[in-house]
């Protein structure tokens, strides 16, 4: 990843898309969100979704799953031309997270995200703190999720 | 057993939910599939991290403990689902074999006028270890239906 110096406020990064199947909607919903409209087709009609939907953790966690996707490979398109590669993470947290729409079986989420604000961390000032703010929309346009996180990112080191 | 409804949440009301056993492996597991960063997945990896030692990923702990709570009082409550989190803060790590809990805190109950199916129970969320420190804090509104209709407004 980029250092901190080299961050630019406003840029805006295409991390991926994903479409959700009904038995991984199920195989999360399993193990982690039980609740009746995520595991199953006619609990799910009659509930206030309509039909089957993801659990919303899990359209926030794919979002993380394609952002690690991204970023390993925008660090390795770097290492291949030689540049150092800064450290990210850990994160701090998340902050206004909404889940605007659901998804349901078949829906394919675009997600992109954006750095809205860049300082220096107060507590450990050799890094630099990122806030993102990450969008899922879906292949009608709509948005479906949105949230603001909190980062860690390295800062340029000094030269000698 | 009845369900319960949003009338039957008092702001002010604490419970604790659990424990859970957190295993090394189910953090690894979650790690492969949703946040392959090497502090999640590989102890000498994250021993090199800032977390100082394989941690679980912090989705992997909201996701935790949106199972407790579902298994604690969601799915024995005429639960609608959340519209989102106000906030989510990753206070420290969860490390592997950590017997976790959720202590579930009622800040706000709340009906909107516009709406008299539902009201809105705003919790706080606090996972914590056995020594009872706050790994993660997290507070969203739950939407829960209304046994009455516009009953108490």
């Amino acid at each position: 990843m980029k250092y901190f110096e080299d961050i630019v406020v406003g840029e805006r990064t295409a991390v991926g898309s994903h479409t959700f199947r009904a038995d991984e909607i199920k195989a999360f919903a399993t193990n982690f969100d039980p609740q009746p409209f995520h595991l199953d087709e006619s609990a799910a009609e009659r509930s206030h979704f309509g039909a089957l939907c993801a659990s919303g953790w899990h359209t926030a966690v794919v979002w993380m799953r394609l952002m690690v996707d991204y970023r390993r490979r925008v660090a390795e398109a770097a290492r291949a031309r030689g540049q150092p590669v800064a450290a990210m993470g850990p994160a701090l947290g998340f902050r206004e997270l909404k889940w605007l729409k659901p998804v349901y079986v078949g829906d394919t989420i675009d997600y992109a995200s954006e750095v809205v604000e860049a300082r220096v961390s107060q507590s450990r000032p050799g890094l630099g703190l990122l806030s993102i703010l990450s969008t899922g929309v879906n292949q009608r346009g709509e948005s479906v999720i949105t949230f603001v996180s909190t980062t860690f990112v390295e800062r340029r080191p000094m030269k000698p | 057993m009845e369900k319960l409804h949003w009338e039957d949440f008092q702001a002010g009301s604490v419970t604790v939910y659990g424990p859970r056993l957190v295993t090394r492996e189910e953090i690894i597991a979650f790690a492969a599939e949703f946040d392959p960063q090497p502090m999640h997945l590989d102890e000498t990896a994250a021993s090199a991290t800032m977390l100082g030692g394989l941690a679980a990923s912090g989705w992997h702990s909201c996701c935790l403990l949106m199972r407790i709570i579902a298994d604690g009082f969601v799915n024995k409550t005429h639960s609608m689902g959340a519209p989102g989190i106000d906030e989510v803060c990753w206070l420290k790590p969860l490390r592997p074999n950590t017997q976790v809990r959720v202590r579930t805190t009622v800040l706000e109950t709340r009906a909107p006028k516009s709406r008299p199916e539902f009201g809105f129970v705003k919790c706080l969320f606090e996972m914590l270890d056995e020594h009872d420190t706050v790994l993660t804090r997290l507070t969203c509104p739950v939407m829960i239906a209304r046994r009455e209709s516009g009953a108490r407004a």
